[in-house]
């Protein structure tokens, strides 16, 4: 489409003035373009590319330190399907993304909906103030929810005696029933910052002159919202709905600072396990298997998603 | 109009209510890190937690300072930077010519670049660690740089943004006689600089925070990241908790400056990066 574009005189005014492109027009453009996309295409084609295609191609092998790769062929995927560790961690992943998700998404959206009409100070403070554990980084926030979630010394334990919550310390952190809702908990406050400067700028941009005429002829504020409001902001909720899938199958930084995995796997999500197997039990063959399939996962989802959207948008 | 922002109606006061309790719940995570750095240790391993530090002091930072945390620090910073300005340059230059020119194989990386986006990126780790030992470059800054460089999404937003310069500047800078650096210079780089300060402050704080490609890069005492150096102490002290929080502190204070002061910028990015076709 590309070449036929270039080859053929152009219409219309706001393509090339009707100058039409010979073919040594074509040639010193595509040199010029070529020279000015050879900087990222380096970096990109060497450091994103290359890997993904050997991440594919490694999952085929055996692979491992300080020796020859041994073909399996299909043997790492095998391997995985019968690793109950692997389904564990799925089955992990899948619960954080199951309640991570709506919950970050709907919140974010109401979050959005109470400030986005405030005075501008005051909607840029609370956008601030959300972001906040965002910017922060996960190392710094999770050192000190480790602190906070302490048997011992910890201020949840303290405060949770105090208002009569529990009566003995609780070991959050040890417990495989409740480290995992500690880690939902965290993720979820580094993951709605995002989400709500989408929202608050989503709101902000739906045409004001119908949801005025839609108030005038008697709608209720809660029917302006889901008849006028929601279906224009429909692609800020997908693209939302996307980051926070892929953000929380990604967990890691938490879980390996939290728990490591523990205890006894049963705070492993995919990735923890990936990085398991490849950096603490070298299995490289293996954890790139699962990298794929995690891809696979990923790829699907989105997709899923963009479709239901597309649907409810008609 | 504004007899509807005026009233207090109960669900207002609910929401008010409900926006006091998460803006607390967020914060004080974050007033835990700086009041807890400045506790002695008697004051953190009691059981009764204190709400201020009545006995200020700097022990715990000095202690944090016995390890290399300023040159962990520099080589987050050197990091950081590098990789915002190296991927401003080459994101703008091939931002621009994707949306402005036509050539052959423009379909093709476009492609390619909308497909690698849609990965995820900590599953490229294993190969790259691998790839960078064979550069004989793992374990220097460089094996974070180059990743975080070569990931397409500042393209995609540059593109976006120059995708809006009206072609005929274009043409009559052509007309005009000007080259191709000349245009790209001296009309395509101011009409995108919004676009550019974006790119950087985002690209800055997530070259910040990128933990699991730092980890997995670098493993020197002296290569690492100051998130990289506060993992490692919580490993080796874990209930040195004053410890850790200087260590906190001290990664958590540059960035959430250049956060503050870039605010603005940091909200356009994020929302434009989404407004994707």
């Amino acid at each position: 489409m590309t070449t036929s574009a270039a080859k053929q005189p152009v219409k219309g005014p706001s393509k090339r003035s009707g100058l039409g492109i010979s073919r040594a027009e074509a040639r010193r453009e595509t040199i010029a373009a070529y020279l000015f996309l050879l900087p990222f295409l380096i970096v990109f084609v060497g450091f994103v590319l290359i890997p993904m295609v050997m991440c594919l191609w490694t999952s085929f092998f055996d692979s491992t330190m300080a020796r020859e790769d041994i073909f399996v062929g299909f043997g790492n995927y095998i391997k995985m399907f019968q690793d109950d560790i692997f389904w564990k961690a799925l089955m992990n992943t899948a619960l954080i993304v199951v309640v991570a998700v709506p919950t970050v998404t709907a919140f974010s959206l109401w979050v959005a909906s109470a400030i986005y009409k405030m005075k501008a100070a005051s909607c840029s403070f609370f956008r601030c103030i959300f972001y906040l554990p965002v910017v922060t980084g996960t190392v710094a926030v999770t050192v000190v929810w480790k602190w906070m979630f302490n048997n011992y010394y910890g201020i949840i334990n303290y405060v949770a005696k105090g208002v009569g919550v529990i009566d003995n310390n609780v070991n959050w952190l040890g417990n495989p029933k409740t480290a995992i809702w500690c880690i939902i908990l965290i993720l979820f406050t580094t993951s709605i910052g995002q989400p709500i400067v989408l929202y608050v700028s989503a709101l902000g941009n739906v045409d004001a002159s119908l949801t005025e005429a839609a108030q005038v002829d008697g709608a209720t504020k809660l029917q302006t919202f889901w008849k006028i409001m929601w279906p224009q902001i429909t692609p800020t909720t997908l693209y939302i709905l996307v980051i926070t899938t892929i953000n929380s199958f990604q967990c890691f930084a938490l879980i390996q600072l939290l728990t490591s995995g523990g205890p006894n796997h049963a705070t492993d999500t995919i990735m923890y396990y990936i990085y398991y197997q490849a950096f603490k039990l070298y299995q490289y063959g293996y954890g790139n298997a699962m990298g794929v399939i995690l891809a696979i996962i990923i790829a699907l989802l989105s997709a899923l998603q963009f479709k239901v959207a597309g649907k409810g948008n008609d | 109009m504004n007899t509807v922002t005026g009233k207090m109606t109960p669900y207002k006061v609910i929401s008010g209510i409900i926006l006091a309790i998460l803006t607390v719940f967020l914060v004080f995570p974050l007033y835990w890190i700086f009041t807890g750095s400045v506790k002695t240790a008697a004051d953190i391993n009691t059981p009764t937690p204190q709400w201020f530090p009545t006995n200020p002091t700097l022990a715990n930072y000095e202690k944090l300072f016995d390890n290399p945390a300023l040159l962990w620090l520099w080589n987050t910073i050197f990091i950081a930077v590098v990789a915002m300005a190296l991927t401003c340059i080459t994101a703008a230059m091939a931002g621009y010519v994707l949306a402005k020119k036509k050539f052959y194989g423009r379909t093709v990386i476009f492609s390619l670049i909308v497909c690698a986006m849609a990965l995820p990126k900590q599953v490229i780790l294993i190969p790259l660690l691998k790839e960078m030992s064979f550069l004989g470059i793992h374990d220097t800054l460089w094996a974070v740089i180059l990743p975080t460089v070569g990931w397409p999404f500042g393209v995609f937003l540059m593109k976006q943004f120059s995708e809006g310069i009206p072609n005929e500047m274009l043409e009559a800078a052509r007309i005009d006689g000007a080259g191709e650096i000349r245009t790209f210079v001296q009309i395509i780089l101011p009409m995108v600089k919004p676009g550019i300060g974006a790119l950087a402050i985002f690209t800055f704080i997530t070259a910040w925070n990128d933990y699991f490609m730092q980890l997995i890069m670098l493993t020197k005492n002296t290569s690492l990241t100051i998130s990289l150096g506060i993992a490692n102490l919580q490993a080796e002290m874990a209930t040195d908790f004053g410890l850790i929080m200087a260590g906190a502190a001290v990664a958590a204070i540059p960035i959430l400056a250049v956060f503050l002061m870039f605010q603005k910028y940091f909200t356009q990015g994020i929302t434009m990066g989404a407004v994707k076709g």
